[in-house]
């Protein structure tokens, strides 16, 4: 039987605290980051400094991953902040987000901005 | 020879005829001297014919580096330590030994402290122990740019996100940042608060001083369909516009390209790390593959002197071949 001891309890209680802020992400409805894999129609490739296809479609709940094919490192970020923004990718390393509420997001790269894109999340 | 050189034939009022014919690529070590108003170059092998030299009794003589992105180790350069210790090697061997460096930024790859510590490690070996920096954009990738200032700022009183001017001799220098808080669809950017410093920090300087401007992204429009430019750069440009001798120096796009407009000279230097294509014959800017005995004579770095009494200052490229 597992006892709650001191550092146990900590361990929940940061579990706690981490599902409650899922928890806001989706009540706010806004699409939080993902490490999970994705599905594969919903891959963006990063080639040539552009998000190809520029403009993706998915359904609110569903995943979008980018994956980075260039030697220079990129990122994802919500021009309208609504979406936690990647890490710098390097080659091939990959960024997924789970789509939230229905509606039109744009994003870009903050290290090369001339790229952008647009993520529309349909119900 | 080559058309590589992006320039300017309005907007200046120079007569630079004969100017086009003395533009020429990376490698070949060039000397640019401004006598009277008109640009003119010489290549060192050049000089050399002529039993000509380069200038003597200097007052001032820096060196720029740029790019050495520590950490990158794709086929364009596997080894980016080992090209930016020849740039150092090459560095220590000068006869005149530079006052200073200046990194144009791009110091690491991925913003990594490891790639920081390798860069801090290998730079030990250079004997010229000032180097003034400015920050690229992947030294800036996930932080916005703290570990970059916490390590480079120190000899300096910076501003803002990193920004400063100091004075050497009768040179006044100033370090820009022009690669934080970009916006969607944008260039490289200043900002207002930025500009409003350079504005001020010029104001009361006369102008027969010497400006040296320094950034990583070009301050002029080399070529905007690859983000090669800066987007607020009319403005600070502005408030140069009045000094005699404005010479501004960038990385970022590691080729050389030089522009006069004016007063102001923009020149751009070869990384230490690796080339990129010249704007638009490739499909992107990214790191170029060229046959590994060519790759030293594309990476290099730039010389700079200042005579007294002179307002033009010398720049002369030279590759690690």
């Amino acid at each position: 039987m597992t006892t709650l001891t001191a550092k146990n309890k900590t361990a929940v209680l940061l579990c706690g605290i981490a599902f409650l802020n899922l928890s806001l992400f989706a009540i706010a409805g806004e699409m939080k980051s993902d490490d999970s894999t994705s599905s594969k129609q919903n891959r963006i490739e990063i080639k040539d400094f552009a998000f190809n296809p520029q403009t993706v479609t998915v359904k609110s709940g569903g995943k979008v991953t980018w994956i980075n094919r260039d030697e220079e490192p990129h990122t994802i970020v919500s021009v309208e902040k609504q979406f936690k923004k990647s890490t710098a990718l390097d080659t091939d390393q990959e960024f997924t987000i789970t789509a939230g509420a229905p509606g039109t997001y744009s994003y870009f790269c903050s290290v090369h901005p001339k790229m952008t894109g647009t993520i529309v999340v349909e119900k | 020879m080559s058309d590589y050189i992006s320039h300017d034939h309005e907007h200046d009022g120079i007569d630079r005829r004969g100017f086009l014919h003395c533009m020429a690529w990376a490698g070949t070590g060039l000397l640019w001297t401004i006598s009277g108003g008109v640009l003119a170059s010489r290549t060192l092998a050049q000089i050399a014919k002529a039993g000509d030299s380069l200038p003597s009794a200097t007052d001032l003589s820096f060196l720029q580096i740029s790019d050495s992105h520590i950490g990158f180790s794709k086929d364009a350069n596997k080894d980016v330590t080992e090209t930016f210790k020849i740039a150092l090697d090459r560095i220590n061997a000068m006869p005149t030994p530079p006052a200073f460096l200046i990194h144009t930024g791009d110091i690491t790859q991925l913003s990594k402290p490891e790639e920081f510590d390798t860069f801090d490690q290998v730079l030990k070996s250079c004997k010229t122990k000032d180097v003034f920096y400015v920050p690229g954009e992947h030294d800036v990738l996930n932080d916005g740019g703290k570990l970059y200032r916490d390590r480079y700022l120190k000899s300096v009183e910076a501003k803002g996100s990193g920004w400063y001017s100091f004075n050497k001799n009768e040179v006044h220098f100033i370090g820009l940042v022009n690669v934080l808080d970009l916006q969607a669809g944008g260039l490289g950017q200043l900002g207002d608060e930025q500009l409003e410093w350079l504005e001020a920090d010029v104001k009361d300087l006369g102008t027969s001083t010497p400006i040296v401007v320094f950034a990583h992204i070009p301050l002029w429009a080399v070529y905007p369909q690859w983000g090669w430019g800066t987007s607020d750069s009319e403005r600070a440009l502005g408030y140069l516009k009045r000094f005699g001798s404005v010479t501004v120096l960038n990385g970022h796009i590691h080729q050389v390209l030089q522009k006069v407009e004016g007063n102001v000279t923009f020149h751009s230097a070869m990384s230490t790390a690796f080339p990129q294509p010249a704007p638009g014959t490739a499909p992107s800017p990214g790191p170029m593959k060229v046959p590994a005995e060519k790759l030293r004579s594309m990476l290099g770095l730039t010389s700079v002197q200042y005579k007294q009494g002179k307002s033009a200052l010398a720049v002369v490229d030279s590759n690690l071949s």
